[in-house]
């Protein structure tokens, strides 16, 4: 009786996992296909953030740039 | 066999079985009466034509890429009982009404503001295109637009369903 309630339990708790995904279908993407949802949408934002990125984590050239890790260049 | 041991088989069965019911419409199947679906706009008589159904939105590139391509090919195929319908799935008027007023198809266009008839048919990409028979089955279904390829393809079997005897 133990072990069927134990499995009912983790069924219902695979179920409610289960639920909670889904495929978005094709013709269901507009929102997804917006350009507000690019995150490369806008350059200058971009290069703003990189600049203070690899300042703060003074890794410039991680990504192909060259530099010191100072927060000039 | 445990309870679990024999459930388990039984539940893996159910979800493949669940995940392989896409139902989407395929070649050689006929293609969903395209009325009762509340399309928005004029049908054009399809009956005993060779119609191809473009699925298509504003918020999708390759689908407004693909118009100039579907505007020559409607010129040249038309006057041979070729149909072109582009059917745009916006849910929202205003983007396809600016299109369409921009653009200015020479082929028939709805819209399925409610999604019934792309539900029904569950297109496997956007844009994608239906081309049907003088019975209304469809004979190919092209999954994106890849420019002049799938020109060259569609070019080739309108052809060859319009010369087939009705």
């Amino acid at each position: 009786m133990k072990t069927r309630l134990r499995f009912a339990l983790a069924l219902a708790a695979l179920f409610t996992l289960l639920a909670g995904c889904t495929t978005v279908q094709p013709w269901e993407r507009a929102t997804l296909a917006d350009a507000t949802m690019r995150p490369d949408r806008d350059p200058l934002h971009n290069a703003m953030f990189e600049h203070i990125y690899f300042s703060c984590e003074a890794a410039t050239g991680g990504r192909g740039v060259g530099g010191s890790g100072c927060g000039c260049n | 066999m445990s309870f679990p041991n024999k459930f388990i088989p039984a539940l893996v069965l159910g979800l493949a079985l669940a995940c392989s019911a896409s139902g989407q419409v395929k070649s050689g199947q006929p293609f969903p009466a395209l009325t009762g679906h509340g399309l928005e706009g004029t049908l054009p008589d399809t009956a005993g034509h060779v119609v191809l159904i473009d699925f298509w939105a504003t918020w999708c590139a390759p689908c407004k890429a693909s118009f100039p391509a579907y505007t020559e090919i409607q010129r040249e195929f038309a006057p041979r009982g070729f149909v072109l319908l582009a059917v745009s799935v916006d849910q929202t008027a205003a983007p396809y009404e600016q299109f369409i007023e921009r653009f200015k198809p020479a082929f028939p266009t709805v819209r399925d503001g409610k999604q019934k008839l792309i539900s029904e048919v569950r297109v496997p990409a956007m844009p994608t295109s239906y081309l049907l028979d003088r019975h209304g089955i469809v004979r190919s279904v092209h999954s994106g637009y890849h420019g002049e390829s799938t020109v060259k393809a569609l070019r080739d079997e309108i052809n060859r369903l319009l010369e087939e005897k009705s």
